[in-house]
């Protein structure tokens, strides 16, 4: 039954073939290209409304159901788009189209029943079949309208509206064979227009960028013989078809801007040094194999938080959180240090909890298990809350210097530049090379003054740049 | 409307033993592939025009194996030659094109035990599949899609290397074993001119794991994805310990070339290879992204009361959650909390952070972070409580 009606379509449209192969070459002539605005605002029609049935899916399946719809009214299609999948006993189908056109009309909602050799969408065609040059397009099967991957894959595809193909192929050129400048290749009127030019060297009807020349270029042009052009015809200009998008802010960033906002709000200031990293860096060297043989990996960050956590025991007031009205402070008897993680979700900031009773080993676990999560999304509440000190390893991307920004209701946060080698003097005054780190930070000036910083500042430096002085002070 | 079937194990009183060695062992056969050769070598041996294929994957990875799939479907000519493609995945649940996940599979203990989730293009229901579990997957042209022709190759198969074996292909498309028990499940897909059709044949499945992973994640999903429906099933090895996993692998490449008059022999081949099989990384790549994964979930809605309870004090609460997931992402959510468990508007706030984004527990676990840190200490342990109940049901 299918194939009957489709032998009756295809007489109808070459019936119609002629008359509005006619009424379309008076549309190119007039530069207009296709658009289904035009459509909307013209009473006029350039093409008959086909059915596009639903065909023998095979097994004698008279029933699908459509399970979502690759396009909408309005859409424009080429053939071989794919329009909608459905779905039979365990049988998933991907329908694509016969015609190039634009899509009037869906007859069945997702989840509705389709019915086999029943209209599935109307298709607005304005070209016949003869003029859709099948020659030039690749079977891709299964490729949804807007997979452009695919298109990599499964080899090339022309794409151009019909009126194009009929341009091309009114003056017998081969889509194959022309560079499109369009989105992702597709293939312009103007495309085919140079392309007539470069073959026959003919005039190009004048195009809206061509009025721009000179007046007597414009003149002359016209006049001088095709087989000798003075220039080369014009090459198009790249036209920018970029667009702006607006989105709303939701989830994370929404929820980002009200913890920034408040973060501002608190008075900050600054206070950066560099530390020498040299005997950290080799005592780590020595340590790594030790603790893979434990199963942990050691990079230098257990290190930076263990040497935070006892230089908070002596500055406790660096551990402490301000309410709303800054009334009163609270000194928070554990260290949460929290670790700024760049993940796929943006800035995460787990942290390690009691750092104060955590040896550097511990604190390595931790903080393998919290990067193992936070690389496959499991992050929890638990995990990204409660945090009372931050560190910020930006040096691991890069930068020496930064200005950190408190999170609340933290009090202070330091960021750790990337470690260079650069020339520094010895005690003996001799030059040596040096590993050295810069460090940043930022606390509340409301309670903490820049005293303090310095000194915790100090004290830190002192754990890092000898870190047989941390042994003495370990808990 | 047609009922789509589906296979899923259930617990069952015998147990299952998993397969061993990372790949599909090599068969008397098989022949390895060289590098770039591939499939050009598989076409030598399969004699030229109007042949069959038989190739085996080395890979256990369910994303390479899917993604393999989709590269023979969209690049090999199955005008002039059909290909069976036998293939074994690591523990993996694999769902049908247009199921939810959320409701198919407990994504929580499978994030716990690192099974990973996938999703297939063919339709029907979810599957546990691991190394103990053979996929068969049939490709031919659209005018030569004939399951049970495929599937009597299957029971043609098992029946000559043990006569008398009581296994034949139902009108759903199953093989059922004794009458009762289902050893297969069948799902297909068709293109514009290609077609193929896969279905899973349980040899030796651990279905202790698999009843661990299949079922819900949350409760108060309602949707209209394609369910799936469970079936008492068994493991060939449970009813035969003597039967041999190469054995049957060959035996199979045998009837299939009896079957359709082929001469193939069967190629193992690598698809992590590029240069054999150019852009199946990237189509690997897309099977495992978020958007395919959860984004294609046709829509739904979650509605269910939440128990809340502070950690500290131990107060008790309780909330209502009514979400709409469209593409995986949440177009609303209305978050009702008992009164006096929260300022009134704190919970208005967090559905109006939540609405937009993905039903994704990270996602919502960042979110919930970053409003955490703008509340006063009194309220931490009651909203952690809100958002760890919300974050729960994802």
């Amino acid at each position: 039954m299918a194939a009957v009606t489709r032998g009756s379509v295809g007489l109808v449209r070459r019936l119609l073939c002629e008359q509005y192969r006619r009424r379309c070459f008076r549309c190119s002539r007039s530069s207009v290209q296709f658009s289904s605005r035009l459509l909307h605002a013209a009473s006029v029609r350039y093409g008959p409304i086909l059915q596009f049935k639903l065909s023998d899916i095979g097994e004698g399946i008279m029933e699908v159901t459509v399970k979502e719809w690759y396009v909408k009214e309005g859409d424009k299609v080429s053939q071989f788009d794919s329009i909608c999948e459905v779905q039979s006993d365990k049988a998933s189908v991907t329908i694509t189209s016969r015609y190039d056109g634009v899509i009037r009309k869906l007859y069945y909602d997702v989840d509705a029943t389709a019915l086999v050799g029943k209209p599935l969408v109307d298709i607005e065609t304005e070209s016949s079949p003869e003029l859709t040059q099948e020659e030039d397009v690749v079977e891709t099967p299964a490729m949804a309208h807007d997979e452009h991957t695919h298109q990599e894959i499964k080899g090339l595809k022309t794409q151009a509206t019909p009126a194009v193909r009929r341009l091309a192929m009114e003056n017998n050129i081969k889509l194959s064979e022309v560079v499109g400048t369009g989105k992702d290749g597709r293939i312009l009127k103007e495309d085919i227009l140079n392309f007539l030019s470069k073959q026959t060297g003919a005039i190009l009807p004048p195009a809206p960028f061509q009025e721009i020349r000179p007046p007597p270029a414009a003149a002359a042009a016209p006049k001088s013989p095709p087989a000798a052009m003075p220039q080369a015809p014009p090459t198009p200009k790249p036209v920018f078809t970029g667009k702006d998008v607006t989105q709303p802010l939701t989830g994370f960033h929404k929820a980002m801007v009200k913890t920034m906002t408040a973060a501002l709000k608190i008075p900050h200031f600054g206070y950066c040094d560099e530390v020498d990293v040299t005997r950290l860096v080799a005592l780590r060297a020595e340590l790594k194999p030790v603790a893979e043989g434990r199963g942990v990996k050691l990079s230098y960050m257990p290190f930076f938080i263990k040497a935070a956590s006892l230089g908070l025991l002596q500055f406790p007031i660096l551990n402490a959180s301000v309410d709303e009205a800054c009334q009163n402070i609270t000194y928070k008897a554990a260290h949460n240090i929290g670790l700024a993680m760049d993940t796929s979700q943006g800035l995460l900031v787990p942290n390690v909890k009691n750092v104060q009773m955590l040896s550097v080993l511990d604190i390595a676990k931790e903080l393998n298990r919290l990067q193992a999560l936070g690389a496959s999304g499991q992050l929890g509440t638990a995990d990204l809350t409660g945090g009372t000190f931050t560190l910020s390893n930006i040096g691991s991307i890069g930068g020496t210097y930064a200005k950190p920004v408190i999170l609340p209701p933290e009090v202070a946060i330091g960021a750790l530049g990337k470690v260079q080698v650069l020339p520094r003097f010895d005690s003996a005054g001799q030059l040596i090379k040096a590993q050295i780190m810069k460090v940043s930070w930022s606390a509340d000036h409301r309670i903490i003054d820049g005293a303090t910083m310095c000194r915790f500042s100090n004290l830190w430096r002192e754990y890092l740049e000898n870190p047989a002085c941390m042994v003495l002070d370990l808990k | 409307m047609m009922m789509t079937s589906h296979l899923r194990r259930t617990l069952c009183v015998a147990r299952g033993r998993l397969g061993v060695g990372g790949c599909l062992p090599g068969g008397p056969a098989a022949r390895p592939c060289s590098g770039g050769g591939g499939l050009s070598a598989a076409y030598e041996q399969g004699g030229g025009e109007g042949a069959g294929l038989i190739l085996r994957s080395r890979s256990t990875d369910v994303y390479q194996n899917l993604a393999l799939e989709d590269w023979i479907d969209a690049n090999v000519d199955l005008r002039r030659r059909s290909v069976l493609l036998l293939w074994r995945n690591r523990p993996a649940v694999v769902i049908g094109r247009h199921q939810n996940p959320w409701s198919e599979c407990d994504l929580r203990a499978m994030r716990a035990a690192g099974v990973p989730l996938a999703r297939r293009r063919s339709g029907g229901g979810t599957v546990f599949h691991d190394l103990g579990n053979l996929n068969l997957t049939f490709f031919t042209c659209k005018k030569k899609y004939d399951r049970k022709r495929n599937l009597r190759v299957v029971t043609d198969a098992l029946r000559t290397l043990r006569p008398g074996l009581d296994v034949h292909a139902t009108d759903r498309y199953d093989i059922i074993l004794n009458g009762h028990y289902k050893i297969s499940g069948t799902a297909s897909r068709l293109g514009r001119s290609s077609a193929y059709h896969h279905c899973t044949l349980l040899f030796s499945a651990d279905r202790s794991a698999l009843s661990a992973v299949l079922r819900p994640t949350s409760r108060g999903v309602r949707s209209n994805a394609t369910p799936s429906v469970p079936s008492p099933v068994t493991n060939l090895l449970d009813h035969d310990p003597t039967l041999d996993w190469d054995q049957l692998l060959a035996a199979l490449g045998a009837q299939y070339n009896s079957e359709f008059g082929f001469s193939a022999v069967e190629t193992v081949v690598d698809p992590s290879d590029e240069s054999a099989f150019p852009g199946v990384g990237g189509a690997a790549a897309e099977l495992q992204s978020w958007d395919w994964l959860f984004g294609k979930t046709p829509k739904f809605s979650v509605d269910t009361r939440l128990e809340l309870r502070e950690e500290e004090s131990g107060v008790r609460g309780s909330a209502h959650l009514q979400v709409e997931v469209k593409g995986g992402v949440m177009d609303s959510c209305r978050l009702g909390v008992s009164s006096g468990w929260l300022p009134a508007g704190l919970s208005g706030e967090l559905s109006a952070l939540l609405a937009g984004g993905r039903f994704c527990p990270e996602h919502t676990a960042a979110v919930a972070a970053a409003m955490l840190r703008s509340q006063p200490a009194e309220l931490q342990g009651r909203l952690r409580s809100l958002c760890d109940a919300v974050i729960a049901l994802m």
